[in-house]
């Protein structure tokens, strides 16, 4: 269910690498927690992030998530689809729902993150 | 937790299930945005049973109900229904209500469901020499709401109660998938609409026999999460965020519940009082003209100074922005006021306009 070649993080976000840039978003878990999105926050092309700072906030009718970015690094290009069309969260948050794209500053970071099947188990053990 | 009696029904749909007051209830089913525009352009079905319904009989029922509410029950013939509020001896809510008169000695009141307890016991506290009985049968009742422009063609074929000819605010008794219920022309979404109450103890047919009827028509189950959404369009209060026992229903501008001239109330005295002074805050609506949600508790701005809080804030589906409620100083409480709302570490701009957000075209 969760793409194997994706990183995850216990704050539900997903990492996808391709080169030097690393894709982040949330998963199909968060969207459906959050329910409807409505509006998301994202921070500026060029701006510096640590592991764990917020990324921006995910907002939906009846909740604010904060996203928080599973690697640091600078980011490089933000999804532009989600001003008009944030409910592309919902359908699709692991393809074209994806957050913003950034160069990671660290490789130690991508390593820390949970495989599909680690993540897998620890949704099953969040429903218990 | 508490169940209704629907509670196999929205699991077998696959209903995110909440807690909510102690109740196990169904805040969505295929999205708050689809359940809210199905409502506003076909229907929607709601299992409201937890809300409160409380019995007042006997010789002084009347006088009793006129004694703990501003509105004017003896307007109230058998079959009419009237939306009023409970009142503190200080003019204030303990909860708004529906008072329905099913027979010059019995009436039903219908109450929210964070307040039942609490209401029920302080009704019971206001009994004094009044010859009433007094009962809390909310646990035995089940009540769902059908409410949408197309509400009538999904009832009728399933009650022998004539719907197109009830008047809005009136109720009558009758059968439903052949079970004995009340039906009444109320809702809390702005729509045209029914709200069913039953005693029967096994309802749940009810619930698959609206649905089979309504959904060819367009009819979406709707849970708690869209209620709300609905209820802020339109303009109705949510105890605890718009109305509480600090507010009167003339700062929440429902001045139309409080009749005057009636007779003696709870409260009475300090609504005259505040009348003939004027009102020094008053709830009005608001819009976001920046993006963002305002929700409740979130901090008000004026001029820039503290004013407040949101009091109800949520994201209009039909809009498609940004509403709510805030109460503000008169001076400040004009239509076009901008202010601004803090949204984490933001000051976005609002500005009051007019309420309802939506009112129906039909």
């Amino acid at each position: 269910m969760y793409s194997r070649n994706f990183g995850y993080t216990k704050d539900h976000e997903w990492v996808a690498v391709a080169g030097e840039i690393a894709t982040i978003g949330i998963t199909d878990f968060a969207q459906k927690q959050l329910g409807d999105v409505v509006y998301v926050e994202l921070p500026a092309v060029g701006t510096a992030l640590a592991v764990h700072q917020t990324i921006g906030t995910i907002e939906s009718v009846k909740a604010v998530s904060e996203v928080f970015s599973p690697v640091s690094g600078e980011v490089v290009e933000t999804n532009g689809e989600l001003a008009d069309a944030p409910e592309i969260v919902n359908q699709d948050p692991q393809g074209r729902g994806w957050i913003l794209k950034l160069k990671p500053a660290n490789k130690a970071d991508l390593d820390a993150l949970m495989g599909a099947s680690e993540y897998e188990r620890y949704l099953e053990g969040l429903e218990h | 937790m508490k169940r209704t009696r629907f509670n196999a029904n929205h699991r077998k749909l696959g209903a995110k299930m909440i807690e909510f007051c102690g109740w196990d209830m169904p805040v969505e089913y295929k999205g708050i945005i689809d359940e809210h525009l199905a409502c506003r352009t076909a229907a929607g079905l709601f299992d409201v049973s937890h809300m409160g319904e409380i019995h007042v009989t006997g010789k002084d029922a009347l006088a009793f109900v006129q004694h703990i509410s501003p509105n004017d029950a003896a307007r109230l013939s058998p079959g009419m229904v009237q939306y009023t509020a409970l009142m503190t001896d200080r003019g204030t809510y303990v909860d708004d209500m529906l008072v329905y008169c099913l027979h010059p000695e019995f009436y039903l009141l219908v109450v929210n469901a964070a307040n039942t307890d609490k209401d029920y016991a302080y009704i019971c506290a206001q009994k004094d020499a009044f010859e009433i009985g007094l009962d809390d049968p909310s646990d035995r009742y089940s009540q769902l709401a059908l409410q949408g422009r197309k509400a009538i063609p999904i009832l009728q074929p399933l009650t022998d109660i004539p719907l197109a000819g009830m008047k809005s605010f009136t109720s009558a008794f009758g059968k439903v998938s052949g079970k004995e219920c009340l039906v009444s022309r109320t809702g809390y979404t702005g729509e045209d609409g029914f709200e069913v109450y039953t005693l029967d103890p096994d309802p749940a047919i009810i619930w698959d026999a609206i649905l089979e009827s309504g959904t060819p028509r367009g009819l979406q189950p709707v849970g708690l999460g869209a209620r709300d959404t609905l209820r802020l369009e339109a303009k109705l209060p949510l105890y605890g965020n718009d109305i509480d026992d600090t507010t009167t229903p003339l700062e929440a501008d429902f001045k139309w519940i409080v009749k005057f001239k009636k007779g003696d109330f709870l409260g009475r005295d300090v609504l005259v009082k505040q009348n003939e002074e004027g009102i020094a805050r008053k709830l009005v609506g608001f819009e976001l003209f920046d993006k963002g949600i305002a929700r409740p508790h979130y901090p008000v701005f004026v001029g820039g100074a503290p004013a407040g809080q949101v009091a109800s804030g949520t994201f209009s589906p039909l809009l498609k922005k940004s509403i709510g409620l805030v109460y503000l100083p008169i001076a400040q409480a004009a239509i076009g006021t901008e202010f601004a709302i803090g949204i984490r570490d933001k000051r976005v701009r609002a500005r009051v306009i007019a309420t309802p957000f939506y009112k129906r075209d039909y």
